[in-house]
């Protein structure tokens, strides 16, 4: 049963790596790079980690798993704000299709 | 169990090989920091999938510091991009 449980938790949690990095690979320019891949590969490494705290159980590995969870969502989500905050400091232009900057008035 | 953690294991290492490639090829500076940035998620589930298929708990430690160390890194970067001091 819980063999199940996990081997379903890490295809969920790889089939949404999958889809952010194919986003890194497809989109236009870096902010929807960005976009893209920090969502799905956050949440598919929680469904990956939520899969070894079902194979574990409450022991070691499992309270190690789930102290791993918040602190991935904390850091990958700052880190992906300020890398493009610092980005757009930098001078980076918008893709073609983009229609719309609203940062662009906050700034000044 | 094990052939398809192992399919599983290989199939998240091709994924962070994607990583490299944009790391390699990317255009800008933020593209690659980007790629890094990604990269660092991607390991720690390739920890965590090794952690299953050995049955050892410290490897998981080897994710946590791996995060860590990359939001650092990440930050820094960042703060360069942004043309401050690190201070500042």
């Amino acid at each position: 049963m819980n063999k199940m449980v996990t081997l379903i938790l890490l295809c969920i949690g790889i089939l949404f790596n999958l889809f952010g990095c194919i986003g890194l690979i497809r989109l236009p320019d870096v902010y929807n790079r960005l976009q893209a891949a920090t969502k799905c590969v956050t949440l598919g490494t929680c469904s990956i980690l939520i899969g070894v705290l079902f194979h574990f159980g409450f022991n070691d590995a499992g309270v190690k798993a789930i102290v791993a969870i918040p602190i991935l969502f904390f850091a990958s989500t700052v880190a992906a704000h300020a890398l493009i905050r610092g980005a757009y400091h930098f001078g980076i232009k918008l893709g073609e299709k983009s229609v719309r900057d609203d940062y662009k008035d906050a700034v000044k | 169990m094990t052939e398809y953690l192992n399919i599983l294991l290989y199939i998240q290492i091709a994924l962070s090989g994607i990583c490299l490639y944009r790391i390699i090829r990317g255009p800008t500076i933020p593209d690659r920091m980007v790629g890094i940035d990604i990269f660092g998620i991607l390991v720690v589930g390739i920890c965590a999938i090794i952690s299953i298929e050995t049955e050892r708990s410290f490897i998981l430690d080897i994710g946590i510091a791996w995060i860590i160390l990359s939001f650092i890194g990440t930050l820094t970067l960042a703060k360069y991009l942004s043309g401050k001091k690190l201070n500042e």
